[in-house]
């Protein structure tokens, strides 16, 4: 498959100097054209960081200190967004990597109407277009994410918390983006609505053929609806490998210990476990894997070297990557 | 509309209610207007003189308080505040209406600009936070607390003098008559030049702290993040989504204080001898002028009203979310 965004050893940092916090350690990680890529951790792994990283959307004090994004645009030759111009950083937004945010109640401006806000994003990237066909444009978002175009004129509080996420997803949507971004897309929403709004997003995917980057601490909705999933931990990606193949066989203690923190609607019950302990401090990380004093199988290597991500010796290792001593690699990644 | 009508009727409520505290207050006060009126004549007035006086004054003593009430919004309808003591035998009417453009014109332009300069140096602070900018608001912080009549004090001493440009008292050269000429208009500008720098500097400051805090604030809201996810450029971030939002606070502040104009400078009239509202009240507070004490207290009420319903009016213009359906 066809990459259209590799991320490669990618670190950030909040703060300067000494007492900098290194949010993202070395990451390492690739978006195929087309797929859903899920990311998953909890609070405080770098998800979320990792994801404005990669659009230099952080806000200060993070600094991006190292690393490639090299992105491959439908046409043309591939770029690092990382040294981009601010000029051409603004061009690339929304128009190559739309995102989709957490907290859908403030993702848009209250005192701007719906229509504005659709349609100031034409008015920056297609400066030629007329206001009569950006109106049309943003009509025809809102009615493709199941909105009633005459919701046009509304304010944002005039909306659901559901109908506002849609609306994000249109307004992600209205340029064609190649990635998009969700970053906890549905958090702040009910259960049902989540999945209806997953739902909806994974049939515009396979009808616009965009790929996704899909963060969240919800794995249950991961191995549901994405491709592949990649999880984080203390700011390094532990484990990556198809959807199927985490949930039916995880090799990182961690992501087995994520997998037995939910419970499977179907099959026979079982008692959930959680992750003893509480995620590392990112100032004070231990050192060798950072998951070790909470690991149930550590072992001598754990607490003194940092494994690297790479092909495990499995059956199907080479579909997959992880990051521990359990499983020692011949062949890192990036 | 329904909910702007139950704010007028509110502010009708309220007008009333400060004009009947206005009518009363007064009259519960010890002591007796026409005493001192006849202090200040040094007893040269007759007892006919005398009675008209109370009379004049709607003191007779034969009616009651409740006609004297009637009789005081009949007579405020008719625009009619009753006789001045101090500036005897003017109406208050006219008193005021002299005294009222100084005030308006010299706090009312002072404080637009002070808002105008005042909130663009705060959206510019708050947006480059970080930069050079931040070096300001200590500066700021402490004109914000100095007393502006301090200021004005300060001033004149430093600023004025036999040499000086600047004019230490009044509103107008002494030599010359109040008209719109080519010697009025400069003179009064000259004059205004001092108090109106005085009530600038104190009152920028407090409008930069406020608009720069709350860009501050706006700048890490969810909405200000997608704004620069979206590619928008930097300028359209920054006025149309932080500075639009940050400036709902400040637009509500800049009304109130428009009620304050008039009564609200009092102190930098006084310092100055400036010929306005505030230092007719002073001298009315001094000569126990009641009937001009209580038309400026109308006039201080009436604009605060005001100034409150422009704030309301201001408020459901600008931000979607206090407008109630239907």
């Amino acid at each position: 498959m066809e990459p259209v965004l590799e991320i490669r050893n990618l670190n950030v940092e909040y703060g300067l100097g000494d007492r900098a916090v290194r949010a993202v350690r070395d990451v390492n990680l690739t978006l195929h054209r087309g797929e859903v890529l899920g990311l998953a951790g909890e609070s405080g792994s770098g998800k979320s960081t990792l994801a404005y990283g990669l659009t230099r959307l952080l806000a200060p004090p993070g600094v991006i200190t190292g690393g490639e994004v090299i992105y491959h645009p439908e046409k043309g030759d591939a770029y690092d967004v990382l040294g981009l111009s601010d000029k051409a950083l603004r061009a690339f937004r929304w128009a190559e990597t739309a995102i989709v945010f957490q907290g859908a109640m403030n993702s848009l401006n209250p005192v701007h109407k719906i229509s504005t806000q659709l349609t100031d994003v034409l008015r920056a990237h297609e400066p030629k277009m007329s206001e009569h066909s950006r109106n049309a444009r943003a009509r025809e978002m809102l009615k493709l994410v199941g909105i009633s175009p005459d919701r046009m004129d509304a304010y944002p509080h005039q909306l659901s918390g559901g109908m506002r996420q849609r609306v994000m997803i249109g307004m992600a949507l209205i340029l064609q983006p190649q990635v998009v971004i969700m970053d906890e897309p549905t958090t702040a929403l009910d259960v049902v609505m989540q999945r209806q709004i997953l739902g909806q997003l994974i049939e515009l995917r396979e009808r616009l053929g965009f790929s996704v980057i899909f963060i969240t601490h919800d794995l249950s909705l991961l191995v549901e609806f994405s491709n592949r999933i990649a999880i984080m931990y203390g700011g390094r990606i532990v484990e990556e490998a198809p959807a199927a193949t985490i949930y039916r066989d995880a090799l990182h203690p961690y992501s087995r210990g994520l997998l037995g923190s939910f419970p499977a609607l179907r099959g026979p019950r079982r008692e959930l476990t959680g992750i003893p302990g509480s995620p590392p401090d990112l100032a004070g990380m231990p050192s060798g894997c950072s998951f070790h004093p909470r690991c149930p199988q550590a072992f001598e290597p754990c607490a003194p070297h940092i494994p690297v991500l790479g092909r495990p010796g499995t059956p199907d290792g080479a579909a997959r990557s992880v990051a521990c001593w359990l499983h020692p690699t011949e062949q890192p990644v990036g | 509309m329904r909910y702007f009508l139950q704010r007028i009727a509110f502010y009708l409520f309220t007008l009333w209610a400060a004009i009947t505290l206005n009518f009363f207050i007064p009259r519960l006060v010890p002591g007796d207007p026409v005493q001192s009126l006849i202090a200040k004549f040094r007893g040269q007035l007759s007892t006919e003189a005398i009675n008209s006086l109370y009379v004049l004054f709607g003191l007779d003593d034969d009616k009651s308080l409740w006609t004297q009430y009637i009789d005081y919004w009949k007579q405020l309808f008719q625009g009619d505040l009753g006789l001045s003591f101090t500036f005897f035998p003017s109406p208050v009417s006219q008193i005021i209406a002299d005294a009222l453009p100084w005030t308006v014109l010299l706090v009312g332009i002072t404080t637009v600009i002070s808002f105008l300069i005042g909130t663009s140096l705060g959206v510019l602070a708050g947006w480059r936070r970080g930069s050079w900018t931040d070096g300001l608001l200590p500066v700021t912080t402490f004109f914000s607390s100095v007393p502006y009549f301090w200021l004005g004090i300060i001033a004149i001493f430093l600023l004025t003098g036999p040499d000086s440009f600047f004019p230490s008292s009044g509103g107008f050269d002494s030599a010359l008559i109040p008209a719109w000429d080519q010697y009025f208009i400069p003179s009064a500008l000259q004059h205004s030049l001092l108090p109106a720098l005085t009530i600038l500097i104190s009152s920028v400051s407090g409008w930069i702290l406020s608009m720069r805090n709350m860009m501050v604030t706006v700048a890490s809201e969810d909405y200000i993040t997608v704004a620069h996810a979206k590619g928008l450029s930097e300028r359209r971030v920054a006025v149309s989504y932080a500075a639009r939002n940050a400036l709902l606070p400040n637009i509500s502040g800049f009304a109130l204080s428009l009620g304050f104009i008039v009564g609200g400078t009092l102190l930098v009239e006084i310092v100055f001898s400036y010929p306005g509202l505030g230092f007719i009240l002073l001298q009315a507070l001094g000569a126990k002028d009641y009937p001009l004490m209580q038309g400026i207290f109308l006039v201080i009420t009436i604009s605060v009203l005001v100034a409150n319903l422009l704030a309301d009016v201001a408020y459901l213009l600008l931000d979607p979310r206090t407008r109630k359906e239907g």
